[in-house]
């Protein structure tokens, strides 16, 4: 049995396929049923979002498999041509894909490195699968441990500390200068897309309240609506200055609204208590000298898209932990995946058995130096009359099982009960594994 | 001499957890925080350690002389740093105050440290409660000087925009003027105390409240400097920038009290 994943994103293709392609809501559901109910699909799971088409299988076998995963996404978009799409795909297998999904989980295949978006994502992917019981034992494994896997990264690295957009950065450099946005005051001149939103996040981080003011007092009334606050005549502003500590200027004006001379007064009034101006406009409509005025902190679109680049490279450089993070737990769970194949368990457990056998009768026949070889080829005959008739009808069990998924489950409780160590054999192709399997059968058949 | 020794190791402690606490400023990582904290915390103890037997082997309070007085003086910051970490947990404050913790105790260390006989006129309870007021009070303008050292910093980085990890480390300037605050509003009275509690002493001493002895004149002006630091910033707005350059004069003020005077300026406070 093999992982495949099929899929594509953000970095294989434009937003035109990839809104074509993608699955929402019960669209979803019917689309995982009808995936499942395909011969070849042992377990599916669709991951969906606007910047990624992804599908996880467990396949028998992986060439047949890729090519119906294709057949389906192409069955799903008929009049896209199937070459159209199989341009834009991508392919992984086994470890190729619990190493793409850990990554995706932990947001280092993001557009934005380090989102958090995604990893809620993949859980409800995994519960929609989950409750349309099209997952075994393997995609389970899989999912689980690419949220436990995200999370690490998450804790481990910095990778979503800092903020990377112009209205989140604003925010984080308010608490920069006041500790505590819970007994502040900030105010939205003008509005423009961006103020909005910066105004918005200060009321998330707990700002005590929003004063707006805008030309159009309808407009203004609407907002503060909105922000649960206050409105002040757009002739005032000024003169609210000294009572705000976070202002927010995104007029559309084509000059500066705010001068030097109004902020000295202004901080003069205010008893040197100290105040944060954002400029989010173009053109500027904050004087910059304004800077130079003592507790006075006035940042402009630049100097915010400065700290946002700032935080990419941090993240760039957490991703790096990331990958390692990452390999580390692709490793273990490649491990887990090679040890559930049922014609090592058996192999295993067969030799886990002689070997104790040959142990104990080496004993036996070593305490009892006066056999005969006769006798020791009857006691030897026991023992393996007793190992051959125990084992027997697990052994049967186990082979019925091996091209199902649950003899994964079979070969997993099997590992447990008798502690067995099994020696990672490369995966290579089907050949090989049919070798095993009639090595197995000679095997038997010796005995 | 068990106070020596344990002194010394309190010496070699804090090198490190400075050591520690420095790299910790220069770190990306949070991890060295927590090592440079417990290491101070083990430094404390010997310090205290060392203190104690000092005060029995001596069977006085062991500020006498200024390498006992540079030595408290430590010990007193360290203890304050402590409670703020308790408090409030400005970590970063530790890379600002165990420097200099440091660089005091190796002064301290440099002095002659050999217990002496008590001068027959110094003999009274006042001397420990005076002594004890004056140092905690120079500690506390300390965490106020060090705390307008990093408000500075902070500005200056928030002003240039420059995000760089000392950008990250430091707290907010909200955080840091109120540390400046409240550090002086404790300083204070304790400085007030040591003043009360010394006229008191010079009366018995000297048969004098006050005699313009170098070292009151200049308690005095330290006492004047941060009475209208506390007034100017609840009266007429002395926060922020000017209270940060204010904590820094001051600070200049009381080291020079504390040591300069007895170096460049004749009078009976000459013990310490």
């Amino acid at each position: 049995m093999d992982i495949i994943l099929v899929g594509l994103s953000h970095k294989t293709a434009p937003v035109e396929v990839r809104e074509r392609l993608s699955f929402s809501g019960p669209q979803l559901t019917e689309s995982t049923l009808k995936l499942r109910a395909y011969e070849e699909i042992l377990e599916c799971v669709i991951l969906s979002t606007c910047n990624r088409v992804e599908i996880y299988t467990t396949v028998e076998k992986p060439e047949l498999g890729v090519a119906r995963v294709k057949d389906f996404l192409h069955s799903c978009q008929p009049d896209m041509p199937l070459d159209g799409i199989t341009q834009h795909l991508y392919t992984h297998k086994n470890e190729g894909v619990a190493r793409h999904l850990f990554r995706v989980a932990s947001s280092l295949d993001s557009m934005v490195i380090g989102e958090t978006q995604i990893l809620g994502q993949v859980k409800d992917a995994f519960d929609s699968a989950l409750l349309n019981k099209t997952t075994g034992i393997v995609l389970n494994k899989l999912f689980k441990k690419s949220i436990s896997v995200a999370k690490r990264v998450r804790t481990e690295t910095k990778i979503g500390e800092s903020a990377v957009s112009i209205s989140f950065a604003a925010v984080e450099l308010a608490k920069k200068i006041f500790s505590n946005l819970g007994n502040k005051t900030g105010m939205l001149i003008g509005a423009g897309e961006m103020g909005e939103l910066a105004a918005q996040y200060l009321v998330n981080s707990g700002i005590k309240e929003i004063v707006v003011s805008n030309r159009n007092y309808d407009r203004a009334l609407h907002l503060a609506k909105a922000y649960n606050g206050r409105v002040v005549r757009f002739e005032d502003f000024l003169e609210e200055m000294v009572n705000v500590d976070v202002v927010i200027c995104s007029t559309g004006a084509p000059n500066y609204v705010i001068h030097a001379e109004h902020v000295q007064d202004i901080i003069h009034k205010r008893k040197n208590r100290p105040i944060f101006l954002i400029d989010i406009s173009v053109p500027r409509n904050i004087d910059p000298d304004i800077n130079h005025i003592d507790n006075v902190f006035l940042y402009d679109i630049d100097d915010l898209q400065a700290v946002v680049e700032t935080n990419l490279r941090t993240r760039r450089d957490e991703a790096e932990k990331g990958e390692q993070i990452i390999d580390e737990e692709v490793g273990k769970f490649t491990k887990w995946f090679k040890s559930l194949e049922v014609v090592p368990t058996i192999v295993a457990l067969k030799d886990r058995v002689e070997e104790i056998r040959r142990k104990e009768l080496e004993r036996t026949v070593g305490r009892l130096r006066s056999l005969s070889p006769e006798e020791v080829q009857i006691i030897e005959g026991l023992t393996n009359t007793l190992v051959n008739k125990i084992l027997h009808n697990p052994l049967v069990a186990l082979k019925l099982e091996a091209h199902s998924t649950n003899g994964l489950l079979y070969a997993e409780a099997v590992r447990k009960l008798f502690d067995l160590d099994i020696k990672l054999v490369e995966r290579g192709t089907g050949e090989t594994t049919i070798n095993d399997e009639e090595n197995i059968e000679n095997d038997n058949s010796n005995h | 001499m068990l106070n020596i020794l344990f002194f010394k190791i309190a010496l070699a402690v804090y090198f490190v957890s400075t050591a520690s606490f420095l790299y910790y400023l220069i770190s990306r990582k949070e991890g060295p925080k927590r090592y440079s904290f417990g290491i101070t915390g083990l430094g404390f103890i010997f310090h205290t350690a060392a203190l104690l037997t000092r005060t029995i082997e001596a069977s006085h309070i062991p500020i006498t002389n200024l390498h006992e007085a540079m030595s408290f003086f430590s010990w007193a910051l360290v203890l304050a740093f402590l409670l703020i970490e308790y408090k409030y947990r400005i970590y970063v404050l530790g890379s600002f105050v165990l420097p200099l913790t440091f660089i005091s105790l190796i002064s301290s260390a440099a002095l002659p440290m050999e217990i002496k006989m008590l001068d027959p006129m110094l003999q009274s309870a006042w001397l420990g409660v005076h002594t004890i007021f004056a140092v905690m009070g120079a500690a506390a303008f300390s965490i106020a000087f060090l705390a307008g050292l990093m408000y500075l910093l902070q500005d200056w980085l928030l002003k240039s925009k420059r995000f760089n990890i000392l950008y990250h480390k430091l707290p907010s300037l909200d955080v840091l003027d109120d540390l400046n605050y409240r550090a002086i509003s404790f300083g204070f009275p304790l400085l007030t105390l040591g003043m009360i509690t010394g006229s008191i002493w010079a009366e018995y001493a000297w048969g004098t409240y006050w005699n313009w002895d170098p070292k009151q004149t200049w308690s005095l002006i330290l006492w004047l400097f941060y009475a209208a630091m506390l007034h100017g910033r609840l009266s007429i707005g002395w926060r922020g920038k000017k209270a940060a350059y204010l904590a820094i004069l001051g600070f200049i003020g009381v080291v020079f009290t504390f040591v300069g005077v007895n170096m460049l300026l004749q009078g009976k406070h000459t013990f310490v």
